[in-house]
């Protein structure tokens, strides 16, 4: 029933997940699922695209704080970007932004990683 | 809105699955929204009770998808009370420490959340166990 989608785009060496939709224990595998394809595939320069994502629970930000560690170990990270004020609070809420980088723009996310 | 003195209660009986999840969250929505809350307070009401259902789901069903959940809303004086039953087994929330949210992200702990935003998110959260098998989360909002 609930409305999610997950689509992983190229962008030079970065790769950038666009969420849309509702992201909870019932859509979090699909977002899982997500990051096991880039593992598969040894993507570990992820930036999280916000702009369409309208929810989020804490079985969604669990994936994240699930996948970051493996990516920052192989020379990468997972950055987030153009996300919403309501979505940002709850990041806020569990102390994210002390141990992930938040960027209000995808081009500024990846440049980052180009640096 | 003028809604201090409504008073009504309303009730929603679902499935254990996170299917349903989308379902609880509108059945929510709509009830905060007609309480008077602000769309702020809607969208926190609305991610505390996802949260606790999704916890009923997770530990006290362990994701079988045939249990009840048990949710009733009401508004009194001022005060909107949110109770959520569930018949999955006894569950005891002392057991569960509150998060050191740095340590969390190191030890890379993705559970336990739900419980700490929950009481982010509301004025009261409080656990009983009703008898041996019930168990009964009850969330509080004060319309301010």
């Amino acid at each position: 029933m609930a409305d999610f989608n997950v689509n992983i785009r190229g962008v030079g060496s970065v790769s950038v997940i666009d969420l849309k939709g509702y992201l909870d224990a019932h859509t979090a595998p699909e977002l899982e699922n997500a990051f096991n394809k880039l593992l598969d595939e040894s993507q570990y320069k992820v930036v999280v695209n916000f702009n369409d994502l309208a929810y989020i629970s804490s079985a969604g930000l669990g994936v994240f704080m699930a996948y970051v560690e493996t990516m920052r170990e192989n020379k990468g990270d997972i950055k987030f970007s153009n996300m919403t004020e309501s979505v940002y609070n709850i990041f806020d809420l569990l102390g994210f932004p002390i141990l992930y980088e938040f960027y209000k723009d995808e081009d500024d996310a990846i440049t980052k990683f180009n640096d | 809105m003028q809604s201090k003195n409504k008073k009504f209660k309303k009730e929603l009986v679902v499935k254990s699955s996170t299917d349903n999840l989308a379902q609880i969250r509108e059945f929510t929505q709509i009830a905060a929204q007609e309480s008077g809350f602000s769309n702020e307070n809607v969208g926190k009401i609305v991610l505390a009770v996802d949260e606790a259902c999704t916890n009923i789901i997770k530990h006290a069903y362990k994701y079988s998808p045939v249990g009840d959940i048990n949710i009733s809303v009401r508004l009194e004086q001022s005060k909107f009370i949110i109770s959520i039953i569930d018949e999955g087994g006894h569950f005891n929330p002392d057991i569960i420490p509150e998060p050191d949210i740095r340590e969390y992200h190191k030890k890379r702990k993705a559970g336990g959340l739900g419980m700490y935003l929950m009481k982010k998110l509301m004025d009261e959260v409080k656990y009983t166990n009703l008898n041996e098998n019930r168990n009964q989360v009850i969330l509080v909002k004060y319309l301010t």
